[in-house]
């Protein structure tokens, strides 16, 4: 009986070893181990043996059995194996092909990128936002902002006006005194935001976006506007950047500043010929005005808490169509506004 | 204003060069726009020359060949087309290397066969006169050979500045003198004005000034010229007129012009023997009045101009512009040389009614002091007497208040407040001296300075703040400030929640693939009836501007719309294929009535877009902004007139009422063939309104600890029944344990009855506490099936 055990054992071992695929295989499976095959078979009738056979027999029938078994295994996983190799390798496609379903993207505006990129610049250095009616009163646009009776931006000539008292708001200043009425100091915002002069040429458009600061509180310094610009320009556009401030002229500052930002071009990329397009070779470009808020503006809103000897502040403004266009090079103001969509993509 | 520094450097020279003195300049305040180069270049070819002969060219009618001494001996050979050159002239010759004011350079030519070497120049070509006529004739003291740059203004840079509306002061040469004193360091010398030649006696002027309107007039002042000889005027004067951009005219406009320049104040002069009645009246115009200005406009006038008349009538309209009726002319023998102040409102009102801006009306809109009338008329005085030869009539009319201007203010500044402010110690002495340096006296005090305002900055500097401005520019606000940040004092920068949620809002529609786009407010009135607006639509309730840019675009938008369509049509006529837009900003809408208290239209951020296809497409896209804001929208069947009738929407938020907040839909087919477009739908709301709806913190709900068990069922409903409508009937009936039920398929045809639609709706049963099972939803869903057909006609379908 142990002489057929182990015939079956080379014959099943030779057939296992030399099986070509996994349902041949399972042939085999059934052909020596499944419930008719002979070797199981042999282990059922054990009892039927003469006692002394039956130790040997049953012994030797197991340690094939559970060799087999294995041995089915180990050509199993063998067979399946190289089964998937030959499905992965049938399986190549062209990675190069796109993506699919593609997933559109949008854009955000550059306008809106651009503000959004300042604000949050500005929200890092504690400020919050607020928005003020683009439609305005003359006395918030103008008077309360201490500009003068004849001041030329009154004119219709610059400004849109929809009656004698209200005209299309020709700076987010106005914010600047409906802010401190709703709120006593210390005050620190921005107000980004549409606003509208009446020019139109290669650098102007009469709606156009700036961004408003106010910094309010009782030891406010100039040196702390020229700081806080720093901060600002080097956010924007690099951190090696320096600003400088030149003294100018505003109703609704004293001292009053302009700001000008180094330039951020390689300038020894292009040939000494050309003239750098951001500078103009003078090294700095102009991106703000700025100043000190001026007493008069505060006595407007005294009786809120704003006592111009005992607070002060800085207030700036800027226009975001500039900022965006000296960063990302846009040579025309206009096409910021004509939407084209060959532009649209290009930003946000 | 355009600052000629040779003429600068007369009063202050600093010892830097221009482009230097430029910056020092800008950074202390007078911003330099650029800096020009005025007349002509390469001064070493510009000689002093003598015509030894002049004979006619052989070969050209118009041409004399001269030969020229140009020093050392040297002669020339010089082909001329003036028609005046002779022989014996001493003449400005420029030689070949030369370079003309108009930037040609000049070489050996040969006019006509006949060599010519270099050119006898007329003025226009050395940008010191406008004069082409002939060839400009020289002393004959000069030396042949000697260099022109000694006798003539060849050539000076110009300083472009960009003066500030608070510094009139500065709109003269001396002013800006001063500026560049302050600036350098550099001396400053004494004021033109320091020596008046003229006399302050009470003589008779032959001429009397009433002045009536004294509130718009302060001060007048003149002074009466006889002998006076009507001329050009000497080229260095027409060569700093020329290079300030003004055309030199003859010696007395010339004089009332380089007057201005150089002090700021405008001066006037009327020939005497023309002012009818010896009588000059300051006085507010009768409405209607006419002028004939020296630019030969009749102007009509209002009450509220201020004219100077004489006995026939308005001569002038004072402190705009003279009259030509007694403008000074050829034959003129006898000036009046007025300098007078004027109301710096009405100036600019004045100005701005008659379209009509001068040098004068840009100075005095601006406020100049009352003294400065004077220091016009010393440097006049000394001009007429030096180049008109007249004889100066003793004495001075003066009349009006200003006549004895106020005291100047005395303004304390404190030591700390300059500190204070500015951030940067400065030293009392360094402030003293800063403002010292721009005419401000200062006296010690305890705490600071006692400072005296000039009259020149009267207007301007009229507080504690605006002397530290004064002494900041000059410190240095730029070298000298260190870079501080604010204390802050916890002040903490966030987004607020609306804006917050705008952002994503935003995003929302970007991820999704819309690009944004950013429209004009302006919305031009035809619009109206292109979007097919009706006559009371609320969205005719423009904010409508007075002076728009162009008709085009008078209108403020009452909906996002119109730049959608707008920025669609530019993109399809270029072919531009469209994903979608949306756009994120204000709409106006005016009021039906103002008050004290509500001045100002009503304004909200409205978001809206334009997308290819249905109404389906659109409002994909506002499902998913909506969810994203966690707010709960519901749609209802409405018509808007630019939309479909039958495939739009009003888009509502909360119950009982809902809110209408916006709309979506197909555009109408006749809108979207107006903008050239195919099939495309839109949405736009409120979205102000929606972003205060929406869920700003979600709160926690177990949907995990037991599962939720779901179950689909078709209904056949008529196909009239909104799905809306079904969905709120299962709702109801389904109670607590229905978390959800939303349609997924739509089924109409061969299948079911002719006008009947099947709806298949995706059924989601949750209970909080337990695992749920057939047994506790059976019910439930024949309870649905029930109330779907007691209600509705409801079927359940296969």
């Amino acid at each position: 009986m142990t002489q057929r055990i182990a015939e079956l054992r080379a014959e099943a071992e030779a057939a296992i070893s030399a099986a070509a695929g996994s349902a041949e295989l399972e042939q085999l499976r059934v052909r020596y181990l499944g419930r008719k095959a002979e070797l199981p078979n042999i282990l059922r009738a054990i009892a039927t043996l003469p006692p002394e056979e039956r130790g040997p027999t049953g012994k030797a029938a197991n340690q094939v059995r559970q060799a087999l078994e294995g041995l089915i295994a180990q050509r199993s996983e063998q067979l399946a194996g190289g089964e998937l190799e030959q499905q992965l390798r049938r399986d190549v496609v062209d990675v190069t092909l796109p993506g699919a379903p593609p997933q559109p993207l949008g854009r955000l505006h550059l306008l809106t990128a651009t503000r959004r990129e300042i604000e949050d610049v500005f929200l890092g250095l504690g400020f919050r936002i607020a928005e003020g009616p683009e439609v305005e009163t003359v006395y918030y646009n103008f008077d309360a902002l201490n500009h003068a009776p004849t001041h030329p931006a009154r004119d219709r000539q610059d400004t849109f006006y929809v009656t004698d008292d209200v005209v299309l708001r020709t700076h987010t200043s106005p914010m600047q005194i409906r802010a401190m009425e709703a709120q006593p100091p210390p005050l620190y915002l921005i107000i980004p935001g549409r606003v509208y002069r009446r020019d139109n040429d290669a650098t102007h458009t009469p709606q156009f976006h700036q961004i408003e600061g106010l910094a309010v509180d009782e030891d406010i310094t100039l040196a702390d506007l020229k700081g806080t610009l720093l901060a600002f320009a080097r956010a924007i556009f690099g951190s090696d950047r320096e600003v400088r401030l030149r003294p100018h002229f505003f109703p609704f500052t004293e001292p009053s500043v302009e700001v000008d930002v180094s330039c951020f071009m390689a300038h020894d990329s292009h040939p000494p010929a050309q003239r750098c397009r951001v500078c103009k070779d003078t090294g700095w470009v102009e991106i703000l005005g700025s100043g000190m808020v001026d007493p008069n503006v505060f006595s407007y809103v005294a009786e809120y808490g704003y006592d111009p000897e005992k607070i002060q502040g800085f207030a700036f403004g800027m226009g975001i169509e500039r900022i965006a266009m000296l960063k990302h090079g846009v040579p025309d103001l206009r096409l910021l506004y004509d939407n084209d969509v060959r532009f649209l993509e290009q930003f946000g | 204003m355009r600052v000629p520094v040779e003429w600068l450097y007369e009063y202050c020279a600093p010892d830097l060069p221009v482009q230097e003195l430029a910056t020092r300049l800008a950074m202390t305040g007078t911003e330099v726009d650029r800096i020009e180069h005025h007349g002509v270049r390469a001064l070493e070819h510009f000689v002093v020359g003598r015509v030894l002969s002049a004979q006619q060219h052989p070969d050209a009618d118009r041409l004399k060949v001269c030969v020229v001494d140009v020093g050392d001996g040297e002669q020339s050979q010089i082909v001329c087309g003036a028609p005046n050159v002779a022989a014996g002239q001493t003449v400005a010759v420029a030689r070949p290397g030369s370079v003309m004011a108009d930037g040609t350079k000049l070489k050996q030519a040969k006019l006509r066969g006949l060599e010519s070497n270099g050119m006898i120049l007329a003025e226009d070509e050395l940008g010191i006169g406008s004069d082409h006529a002939g060839t400009m004739v020289l002393d004959d003291v000069l030396e042949p050979g000697s260099p022109l740059a000694g006798v003539l203004p060849l050539s000076t840079d110009v300083l472009e500045l960009e003066i500030t509306p608070n510094r009139p002061d500065c709109l003269g040469v001396y002013g800006v003198a001063r500026e560049a004193h302050a600036a350098t360091g550099a001396r400053l010398r004494d004021a033109p004005w320091e020596q008046d030649p003229g006399t302050f006696d009470d003589s008779d002027l032959g001429v009397a000034v009433v002045v009536e309107a004294r509130d718009l007039c302060p001060r007048f002042t003149a002074r009466a010229f006889h002998d006076v000889t009507i001329g050009p005027s000497p080229p260095w004067l027409k060569a700093r007129l020329m290079a300030c951009g003004q055309r030199p005219i003859n010696n007395v406009v010339d004089i009332t012009n380089y007057v201005m320049l150089l002090t700021a104040q405008p001066m006037h002069a009327f020939d005497l023997d023309r002012v009818e009645g010896a009588r000059l009246v300051v006085r507010r115009a009768t409405k209607g009045e006419q002028v004939v200005t020296l630019d030969d406009q009749t102007r009509t006038v209002d009450g509220e101009v201020c004219l100077i008349a004489d006995d026939a009538g308005p001569t002038s309209i004072g402190g705009v512009m003279g009259g030509n009726r007694s403008e000074v002319q050829d034959d003129t023998t006898s000036v009046l040389m007025e300098a007078a102040s004027w109301d710096a409102a009405n100036i600019h009102a004045t100005s701005l009614k008659l379209g009509l801006r001068s040098e004068a009306s840009a100075r005095f809109e601006k406020g100049l002091a009352p003294e400065q009338a004077l220091d016009g008329q010393a440097v006049a005085t000394k001009l007429m007497l030096e180049l008109t030869g007249a004889t100066l009539v003793p004495g001075t009319i003066d009349v009006g208040s200003g006549s004895r201007p106020p005291e100047p203010a005395v303004l304390r500044l404190r030591d700390k407040r300059v500190v204070g402010l500015l951030g940067v110690a400065i030293t009392r002495s360094q402030s003293a001296m800063h403002l010292q340096r721009l005419g401000f006296e200062t006296a010690e005090r305890p705490d600071g300075l006692d400072v005296t305002v000039p009259p020149w900055r009267r207007n301007d500097v009229t507080r504690e703040a605006d002397l530290i401005e004064e002494v900041a520019r000059l410190h240095g606000v730029n070298d000298q400030l260190p870079t501080t940040l604010p204390r802050r004092r916890g002040a903490v920068g966030v987004l607020a929640p609306a804006q917050r949620l705008r952002r994503r809002a935003e995003d929302v529609l970007v991820g999704r693939g819309l690009h944004e786009i950013v429209g004009w407010s302006f919305d031009p009135p035809a619009r109206d009836d292109r979007l097919r607006l009706a006559a009371g639509d609320p969205r005719r309730a423009h904010v409508v501007i007075e002076n728009p840019m162009s008709e085009d675009g008078a209108n403020m938008r009452t909906t996002l719309l119109g730049s959608l369509l707008d920025v669609a049509r530019h993109n399809a006529a270029r072919g531009q294929a469209l994903r979608g837009i949306f756009e994120s900003g204000r709409v106006y809408l005016a009021r039906d009535s103002y008050t004290r208290s509500v001045t100002l239209p009503h304004e909200h951020h409205a978001l809206g877009a334009l997308v290819p296809g249905d109404v389906f497409a659109a409002k994909g896209y506002l499902e998913a902004l909506l969810r994203a804001l966690r707010v709960e929208g519901t749609f209802a069947s409405a018509s808007e007139p630019f939309l479909h009738p039958g495939r739009s929407a009003a888009v509502q938020i909360g119950s009982h009422p809902p809110t209408v907040v916006g709309w979506v839909g197909d555009v109408h087919p006749l809108v979207a063939r107006d903008w050239d477009l195919a099939a495309v739908a839109a949405f736009e709301i409120d979205l102000d309104a929606v972003v205060a709806a929406a869920r700003l913190v979600p709160e926690y709900e177990d949907l995990t600890s037991f599962p939720e068990l779901r179950e689909d069922i078709a209904i056949v409903v008529d196909e009239t029944v909104p799905a809306a409508t079904v969905l709120d009937a299962v709702r109801a009936a389904g109670g607590n344990l229905l978390a959800h039920a939303e349609v997924f398929d739509v089924y109409r045809g061969e299948q079911i009855a002719a006008g009947r639609t099947s709806l298949a709706i995706a059924l989601t049963f949750r209970a909080r506490d337990r695992t749920l099972t057939d047994a506790d939803v059976a019910p439930l869903r024949e309870k649905i099936v029930k109330r779907l057909a007691e209600q509705l006609g409801g079927e359940l379908r296969g």
